[in-house]
């Protein structure tokens, strides 16, 4: 019988009251019948059968009944209703928008099969730095390593389509065959690269964005023949949609020729290596076999691999910890919204439990059991959450395009995240969640049956114990709102602090184009001398322009191009030497973008190939090695060739602006070897000029047109965007931040003014006796006041160290801004003491109004 | 409280449990089991209510006040606590009125077209 009674908890309460006893009753008589094992066992799976269909079916018309009685009393209070759902759905919506974009970056596998056995390898070198890997170092490890299923690799740089319409630069990755295959992708149409196409190098697979916006979908594309860099390639693949490798600016794919493939030069590290985990092995396993490989190649290589080792991280994780702290602040940031906007609901949902005593009342006379009220009432908040849910998820939708800012782009994945199914339960989940636990409680509360026993005393002592109740809750709001506030201001503050720092050059009234010459078009100097000369003397020339010049990659904008330095008379460059960044510029550069020349002379166009090789460095470079000395005219061997130092100007932010950046130094762009690649020419033009830089524009097109009909110009942008850009993540951080704060700092503050406008309305009789017995208003109004600041102070004073806790959790993040910054708290508690005065002054000056008289005959 | 039933026709087609259940009840007021009992006798066994349908239907039914739960208790000697009696209200009546109508009138148009058997 047990057995019988733990069955019967299927069904409701409320049946289960009524009838359970007699369906026991009956189970028994009929158990009683059942002579046989068999009759028993046919007996029993009935009565499962019984109590689960009849149990599925009783809930279900409660539901029914309960949704209809919901949506009737909802459409009753449309005030309530509304506000109810725009809380929770502002709540639903922080999250479920801080969810998508977080699961997309840290969460969701990447879009290939088994991807969690992707690994990145890496160059990892005596200092610990992360670097790019040789030709040769690759076919080491590709050889050696029986760790690894597969192993691909590739580099990127830009190339120009000619011959489809205007010529256009794109991004383009040189890829291994093997790439392909390790990720484990298929293409849309045609197929990827084979060894054949590594032998001739003739082949091109398109991305599918390039695809549909350069040949408008062309299903006769494969076959086709294109000119990149001047070179005829056969399309023999266009790849799908979500495939963004290595990165979403990538637009087509190309083989790595043999040539390359057989660099035997360890130390000309340019490409990137990826691989497949065989299965089974662990990323543990696969570290150790690398570091006894690396260990293995140093003693055979000493003078190029001497303490190089390997770094196999997962594809995963290739982004900044930055990025990963950015957005889990912003998660952190959401749930304290919703937090804020549940404790809101539960207020809500209180405030209008007290308004219904007497209907609660009449039901329990009436025999309702509290269960059933309780049952009742959450039905009501799930109505209402997951209307609110539905509201948020709409939100979200609409915000996301906001947050895309916070996808690093060093993921292979696609701009920003769709909302899907994931999203959808997130937010379902949450909403439930959110009406079952916020729903429950008050109506709990309410229906209290000794309470309500006691309702018709008064309603003061009810009043009393729920008023506790509410201000928990509001107290719960102001702490969650300065948490949030804080969080805001600090981080508000460490953007101001980034944008303060000093980038070495001064951007505003710049404009930057790109205009990558290809090769082997451009690869003599001359020719590319020419086109320089021709483009930079028109661009001079014309009207506002007051300076312009070429270099071969932007501060903050470009990668890449670090170099190790010997100094003449202190060895060689191996392994262990220092590094700096390296730039080939035209004259004129330093005067273009305003970076301070404090010593010696510009590069300029006199520095030809047969005079003296010439560097200018950045100040930095000169403290490192030769501090208190003169530089001009020292000699250092920078990665192979002899320069000889003409000048040292200011240092420029190359990295961007929180982070050091390795000393500068420029070198002539005549002064080059021979067979230097095309990453070494100089293709970012800089324009300084009076005019508004995007007036420019149309001109500076015409003129390279002219000196080159097949020349793209690509990459147009000011300046000012590329300093701003680098701090883009941040200052969208901060502005969604601010917005919660906001919201939160609203909600808190409608709380407050609800709850005091609640209690004086339920101590009117109370303020009223006080009248009559000769309380002055101001008394009255100073009772109130205190009870605000009791109030204020109960929120404000945990919120301050759940503040510092928080800051000191994302001191990473705070760029030098400590958590306990004084400013931002002391704005923050004033904030919100203000904040309560004014949310208690209007149910105080109703209070003050009170009319004794009134106020006693009322309700006794 | 007889002023005005609800028109019976409303309630039209009945479950088979709630018809059978006030067929049970129309002579006698009876508690759950022996409703469940007479069911099963007079269809020769080939209905047995179960538990959880019978009282599902039982609650609905005093929902919609086909029944009432009677006071009357049986002999003490007979009387069970835990059980409790039903009773047929005249809306119940009323309403297995309505029911045995509508079915008569189906079953003669089925006769009408040669659709019933050994027609006496």
């Amino acid at each position: 019988m047990r057995a019988y009674r733990l069955l019967l908890r299927l069904l409701p309460a409320s049946f289960r009251l009524e009838y359970g006893e007699e369906m026991t009753a009956m189970f028994s008589e009929r158990r009683r019948e059942a002579t046989s094992t068999l009759t028993m066992l046919t007996l029993w799976a009935e009565t499962i059968e019984d109590i689960v269909r009849n149990a599925l079916a009783a809930h279900w018309d409660i539901l029914r009944q309960d949704l209809h009685y919901a949506v009737r009393a909802l459409a009753r209070t449309p005030g309530f209703t509304a506000t109810a759902i725009l809380v929770t759905g502002l709540g639903i919506g922080a999250n479920a928008a801080a969810f998508s974009v977080a699961d997309f970056v840290l969460i969701r596998p990447l879009p290939y099969v088994e991807a969690d056995r992707l690994v990145k390898l890496s160059e990892q070198t005596p200092d610990g730095g992360i670097n790019v890997v040789s030709p040769a170092l690759y076919r080491d490890w590709r050889t050696g390593s029986p760790v690894f299923q597969s192993m691909g690799a590739y580099f990127n740089m830009g190339v120009n389509l000619v011959g489809e319409g205007e010529p256009q630069h794109l991004q383009q990755s040189v890829v291994t065959a093997s790439l392909f295959p390790t990720l484990g992708v298929r293409p849309l149409r045609g197929r990827t690269f084979t060894a054949e196409d590594e032998r001739d190098g003739g082949a091109i697979i398109l991305s599918y964005s390039l695809w549909q916006s350069a040949f408008n979908g062309d299903e006769a594309i494969i076959g086709k023949r294109l000119l990149t860099d001047g070179l005829p390639r056969e399309v023999v693949g266009v790849m799908p949609p979500d495939f963004h490798f290595p990165r979403r600016e990538i637009a087509v794919w190309t083989p790595m020729g043999v040539a390359l493939q057989s660099d035997e030069d360890r130390t000309n590290t340019y490409w990137e290596a990826i691989a497949r985990l065989r299965s089974g092995v662990t990323l543990e396993q696969a570290r150790a076999q690398m570091d006894a490989l690396s260990r293995q190649l140093a003693q055979q290589f000493p003078q190029e691999l001497e303490g190089v080792s390997a770094s196999v991280a997962r594809l995963r994780d290739q982004f900044s910890s930055q990025s990963r702290a950015l957005l889990l602040a912003l998660c952190a940031a959401a749930a304290c919204v919703l937090l804020i906007a549940c404790a809101n609901l539960a207020n809500l949902l209180l405030a209008r439990a007290l308004t219904r005593h007497q209907e609660v009342v009449v039901r329990v006379a009436l025999g309702a059991g509290r269960e059933r009220l309780v049952r009742q009432s959450i039905t009501e908040s799930l109505l209402l959450a997951l209307l609110g849910g539905a509201l948020g998820v709409g939100i979200a939708v609409v915000s996301l395009p906001l947050l895309t800012r916070l996808i690093p782009t060093s993921l292979p994945i696609a701009q920003s995240p769709v909302v899907d199914l994931r999203i959808l339960m997130f937010a379902g989940v949450l909403s439930t969640l959110t009406g079952v636990a916020f729903g429950a409680w008050p109506a709990w509360q309410s229906s209290d049956t000794h309470e309500v026993g006691i309702a018709n005393a008064g309603a003061r002592a009810v009043g009393g114990r729920r008023a506790r109740a509410r201000a928990v809750l509001v107290a719960t709001e102001i702490m969650a709102s300065v948490v949030l506030l804080i969080s805001a201001g600090l981080l508000l503050h460490a953007l101001v602090r980034v944008q303060d720092v000093e980038p070495g050059f001064r951007a505003t009234n710049v404009v930057a184009l790109r205009t990558a010459l290809p090769s082997p078009k451009y690869d003599s100097l001359p020719r590319r001398a020419a086109f320089y000369r021709d483009v930079l003397t028109e661009v001079r020339a014309m009207p506002g322009v007051s300076g312009a010049a070429y270099i071969s990659g932007l501060p903050m904008a470009s990668q890449g191009g670090v170099w190790p330095v010997a100094i003449e008379g202190e060895g060689e460059v191996g392994p262990r030497s220092p590094h700096a960044i390296s730039r080939y510029v035209t004259a004129g550069f330093f005067a273009a973008l305003q970076i301070p020349l404090r010593r010696g002379r510009d590069v300029s166009e006199a520095d030809e190939m047969n005079q003296p090789w010439v560097a200018v460095v950045s100040e930095s470079f000169v403290k490192r090695h030769w501090p208190n000395q003169d530089p001009i005219g020292k000699r250092f061997t920078f990665l192979t060739d002899k320069r000889i130092v003409v000048g040292v100007v200011g240092d420029v932010r190359v990295r961007g602006l929180e982070r050091q950046s390795e000393p500068q130094v420029y070198l002539s762009y005549k002064q080059v070897a021979e067979l230097a690649t095309p990453f070494f020419y100089p293709r970012e033009l800089v324009v300084r000029s009076s005019v508004s830089p995007s007036s420019l524009i149309p001109t500076v097109r015409s003129i390279v047109r002219r000196i080159d009909p097949e020349q793209p110009v690509s990459d147009i942008r000011p300046m000012t965007e590329i300093v701003s850009d680098v701090t883009a993540a941040r200052s969208v951080q901060v502005r969604v931040l601010g917005a919660f704060a906001a919201l939160a700092f609203l909600l808190a503050a409608s709380g407050i003014h609800g709850l005091l406008s609640f209690s004086v309305s339920s101590r009117q009789r109370e303020i009223g006796v006080r009248m009559a017995l000769g309380a002055q208003g101001r008394e009255v109004v100073r009772m109130i006041v205190r009870q605000a600041l009791l109030l204020a102070g109960a929120g404000v004073i945990p919120g301050l160290v759940l503040a510092y806790l928080a800051g000191r959790t994302m001191e990473s993040l705070l760029f030098g801004v400590r958590p306990n910054d004084v400013v931002t708290f002391t704005a923050v508690a004033v904030l919100c003491v203000v904040m309560t005065v004014i949310g208690c002054l209007a149910p105080a000056l109703r209070a003050v109004r009170v009319d004794p008289a009134i106020a006693l005959r009322a309700q006794v | 409280m007889a002023a005005s039933l609800p028109d019976p026709d409303t309630f039209l087609p009945l479950p088979a449990a709630t018809f059978h259940i006030l067929i049970a009840l129309a002579k006698e007021d009876r508690h759950g089991y022996a409703i469940m009992q007479d069911v099963e006798q007079r269809t020769g066994g080939a209905l047995r209510l179960s538990a959880g349908t019978l009282y599902r239907s039982i609650q609905r039914m005093l929902d919609q006040a086909l029944i009432r739960e009677s006071n009357e208790r049986p002999e003490p000697a007979l009387d069970d606590e835990r059980r409790r009696y039903y009773r047929i209200t005249p809306l119940g009546e009323a309403v297995a009125r309505a029911e045995a109508r509508r079915m008569a009138e189906l079953v003669r148009m089925a006769r009408a077209q040669g659709l019933v058997l050994g027609s006496r």
